[in-house]
């Protein structure tokens, strides 16, 4: 394969920010009739790599060589005409517009009076999307269709500007396992039918099911090219990382006790009063770690705002070691026992120009010893800092530094320091893990386990199903607002899981009505 | 009930569309600038502006010797010059600079009533009013001005008032049904996503930036030498501002724009008849009747109109 000219290739590439050399000399090359995977930690460059690539950036040093002609790539315009097609880790598609509207914008066809030809752009998209098998409805609004059929409106957008290559960044963070498998025969059609495709992911397990090749990435240096054949997840976890990591949570058998948090027949609607909460009903037991999977967007975000007193529930009950707590504040239910990881720490999680240590205490603040009557109390602070920072391993130069300036990793660490330092009866651990690297989440993860082993009751709700079904005791699946799926978590796999999550499955009764009994 | 009926009269709804046109010009106006990203509420500056430099300009062409008309046509042009030559401050500050729009629209108002009062000092060494200066009478057109009752409404006016008639259905066809209209919007909702497909984000909020100075100036130059024949310091009153409201009442589209500026420019002008009639309500409270629709439409009472989603912040690469 090698003695052939590549679609695409990349040498000596160099991106150097401010302070920050993010690629430092990666070479990589793309040929015809192949899946290459890049892998990479959160932060490793693979990003950046790509996005010089399509002109986003321009490069420091280095060439860039089209089917072997060097080329300037200044701007994504340029990338686009030598047949570059890339989709975005998030989505870049206009919400209001349509379809058809998406995919041509910026190479719209034009009737003969100059203005917009949708009957043709229709027509066009429909060959196309027979042609590639991506089946898509030219005239549904972004913002009413599934994420699945954006991914297809993003592939169909390259295609209809005839990219020769395909670059999918981070493509199967928000689909279900069943979307994948799609997304995997979509991406073997393309190749199959001239296109090659570079997959970034630091799913292993997916980059062993669909490449040909990986190029592995570690802090902006380039570490090798490997044959899918010669690869296995271990190896690629230890060229991604540069040590040996642990890839299975390693867990006991849990030994739930008596009933922590109990929910019933929730019911709640968003800030347009539709339903987005339609009756959920469960329990946590102290000592059991319970997983909540489901695809984004499905009511988890609402459940936990609703649990931990941040988003109204209209009907239902949440009771806390047998106390209602139902619409309590935020400052009430922290006092009454749970401590929660939210799910967007930049939004929810931290105040990104405090320091350390103020983060460290948010929500304690106001008590001792961190405040003695309206006074703050800086040593009992700075020292409680200091003891975590250790503990939790939070690599920083020292308390005072911003928690801005610290990697998703460390913030994350500081957030479930100071969660798990309240000494809750419940945890809740919304995507514990989301932009942590391979070597902070076996961190992460064991603590959450040593959490539960403590006697607490856990909840964990997270998109990465592999994170699920490794922490749980028991998981639920929640579709549409409800609880539709509940299995133990050593039977659970990702197939069944699969049909839970697209709604195809249910095992739970059917919710109530809107009032409580 | 009487007085209701009696002022209920053809010259009510001539005047209706007469105070809607300033209104209907900024927001089309507003409607570009918003549509591509910019929040602009420098209208209200750039339409005083255009009244001043439209009276100026036609002052000084008729010093000149030249024709009535033209002097008035130039004072129109000279509107649209400055309109777009103040828009630029707000485009180069909010979209160069990435400043807080609000924040330089703001400046750009108070810089305007600065403006405008120093030159009229300046040069006509008066306060308050201008001389008088030649303005742009109605122009009956031919055969429709005929058409009983609409005739009279629609086509016996100042071309200013034409101008912005067909405004609205251009400006509804740009944005709707060309690739031009596409890609504002596109800008305006996601301008990564227009990015990364190859526009060139910058060009296009220039552009609706500058559109909207073009069409708010000339509004700015009905209120000087369309309705009147003299710049009036702070004569705009706020019409900028019941424009931008206009802009969200119609939810960024022309035709809806344009009905909210027909309901605006109703209440003033019924306002002035009641008063005309001696309606036995103080004037103070009629003269208020524009400004709390104007409030009631930003209340969101009209159903929830979801602005641009990119309006008001800057693009960074």
């Amino acid at each position: 394969m090698n003695k052939k000219t590549p679609v695409i290739e990349m040498r000596d590439m160099t991106k150097v920010f401010p302070g920050v050399i993010a690629n430092d000399h990666i070479n990589l090359a793309v040929y015809e009739g192949e899946v290459l995977g890049l892998l990479g930690e959160n932060g490793a460059g693979k990003s950046v790599l790509m996005s010089v690539l399509y002109g986003l950036y321009p490069p420091t040093e280095g060439e860039i060589f089209v089917r072997g002609k060097q080329v300037d790539i200044t701007e994504p315009k340029v990338a686009i005409e030598h047949g570059i097609g890339m989709v975005h880790q998030h989505f870049m598609l206009v919400p209001p517009f349509t379809v058809a509207e998406n995919i041509i914008l910026g190479s719209e066809p034009r009737t003969g009076a100059g203005t917009l030809d949708i009957a043709k752009a229709a027509e066009d998209i429909k060959a196309l999307s027979e042609k590639y098998n991506l089946e898509v409805d030219p005239y549904a609004k972004i913002e009413d269709i599934s994420v699945g059929m954006a991914q297809r409106v993003e592939i169909l957008k390259t295609m209809y500007r005839g990219a020769q290559v395909l670059i999918l960044d981070e493509p199967t963070a928000v689909l279900t396992p069943q979307e994948i498998k799609g997304l995997f025969k979509i991406m073997r059609n393309l190749t199959e039918s001239g296109v090659p495709v570079i997959f970034i992911s630091h799913k292993l397990k997916e980059l062993m099911e669909i490449c040909d090749r990986v190029t592995v990435i570690r802090r902006g240096k380039m570490i090798g090219t490997i044959g899918i054949e010669d690869a296995s997840p271990q190896v690629l976890a230890s060229m991604m990382v540069g040590r040996d990591v642990v890839l299975e949570v390693d867990k006991e058998a849990g030994h739930p006790k008596e009933v922590t948090l109990d929910v019933k027949n929730i019911h709640a609607v968003d800030q347009n009063g539709l339903p987005v909460l339609n009756g959920v009903s469960f329990q946590v037991r102290a000592g059991e770690i319970v997983g909540i999977a489901g695809v984004a967007g499905n009511g988890q975000s609402e459940l936990i705002e609703v649990i931990t007193g941040l988003h109204k529930a209209k009907s239902g009950a949440v009771q806390l070691m047998g106390e209602t707590i139902t619409n309590h504040s935020a400052k009430q239910i922290i006092h009454g026992g749970i401590a929660t990881i939210p799910e967007d720490r930049h939004h929810r999680g931290l105040i990104l120009d405090f320091s350390i240590a103020d983060n460290g205490v948010l929500g304690s603040h106001d008590q001792p010893p961190f405040a003695r009557w309206i006074r703050r109390n800086f040593d009992a602070i700075k020292d409680y800092a200091d003891e975590f920072i250790q503990e939790f391993d939070v690599r920083t130069p020292n308390q005072e530094a911003l928690v801005r300036n610290l990697s998703g990793g460390n913030q994350q660490k500081v957030i479930i320091a100071r969660e798990i330092g309240r000494e809750p009866n419940l945890l809740i651990a919304a995507q514990p893990t989301r932009g942590v690297d391979v070597g902070a989440i076996e961190f992460i993860h064991k603590r959450i386990i040593e959490q539960r082993d403590a006697g607490k009751a856990v909840l964990v709700i997270s998109n990465e199903l592999d994170e699920v079904m490794g922490l749980s005791d028991r998981i639920l699946v929640m579709f549409h607002g409800e609880i539709v799926g509940e299995i133990p978590g050593e039977e659970a796999t990702e197939d069944e899981l699969g049909l839970y999550m697209a709604g195809a499955k249910r095992n739970t009764p059917p919710s109530q009505g809107g009032e409580t009994k | 009930m009487d007085v209701l009926l009696s002022v209920l009269s053809v010259s009510l709804f001539a005047s209706t569309i007469r105070a809607a046109t300033p209104l209907m010009l900024a927001a089309l106006g507003g409607i570009f600038s918003e549509r591509s990203g910019i929040v602009n509420i420098a209208l209200e500056g750039i339409m005083l502006a255009g009244a001043f430099f439209a009276m100026m300009i036609s002052y000084f062409g008729a010093q000149m010797g030249f024709p009535p008309l033209v002097s008035a046509a130039a004072g129109l042009v000279g509107a649209i010059i400055f309109g777009f030559l103040i828009s630029m401050i707000h485009a180069l500050v909010s979209i160069r600079f990435q400043a807080d729009q609000v924040v330089s629209g703001v400046a750009i108002n108070i810089l305007a009533v600065g403006l405008t009062g120093f030159l009229l000092q300046f040069i006509f060494k008066t306060s308050g009013n201008s001389p008088s200066v030649p303005s742009l009478p109605a122009m009956p057109i031919p055969l429709l001005s005929k058409i009983p009752v609409l005739g009279d409404i629609f086509f016996n006016q100042s071309p200013i008032v034409y101008i912005a008639l067909l405004a609205v259905p251009l400006s509804a066809f740009v944005l709707f049904r060309t690739p031009l209209g596409l890609r504002i919007r596109a800008v305006g909702e996601h301008p990564k996503a227009a990015d990364t497909v190859g526009i060139n984000v910058f060009k296009l909020r220039y552009l609706g930036v500058g559109l909207s100075g073009i069409l708010g100036g000339l509004g700015g130059a009905y209120l000087s030498i369309g309705q009147l024949n003299i710049f009036t310091e702070g004569m705009t009153n706020g019409r900028g501002y019941i424009a931008l409201a206009a802009v969200i009442f119609g939810k960024w589209n022309p035709w809806g724009a344009l009905g909210a500026c027909l309901l605006f420019g109703f209440a003033d002008a019924i306002q002035i008849s009641l008063q005309n009639a001696g309606v036995n309500i103080p004037s103070d409270f009629l003269l208020m009747l524009p400004y709390i629709l104007t409030l009631i439409a930003l209340a969101g009472f009209i159903g929830r109109s979801r602005p641009p989603a990119a309006a008001g912040a800057p693009y960074e690469k």
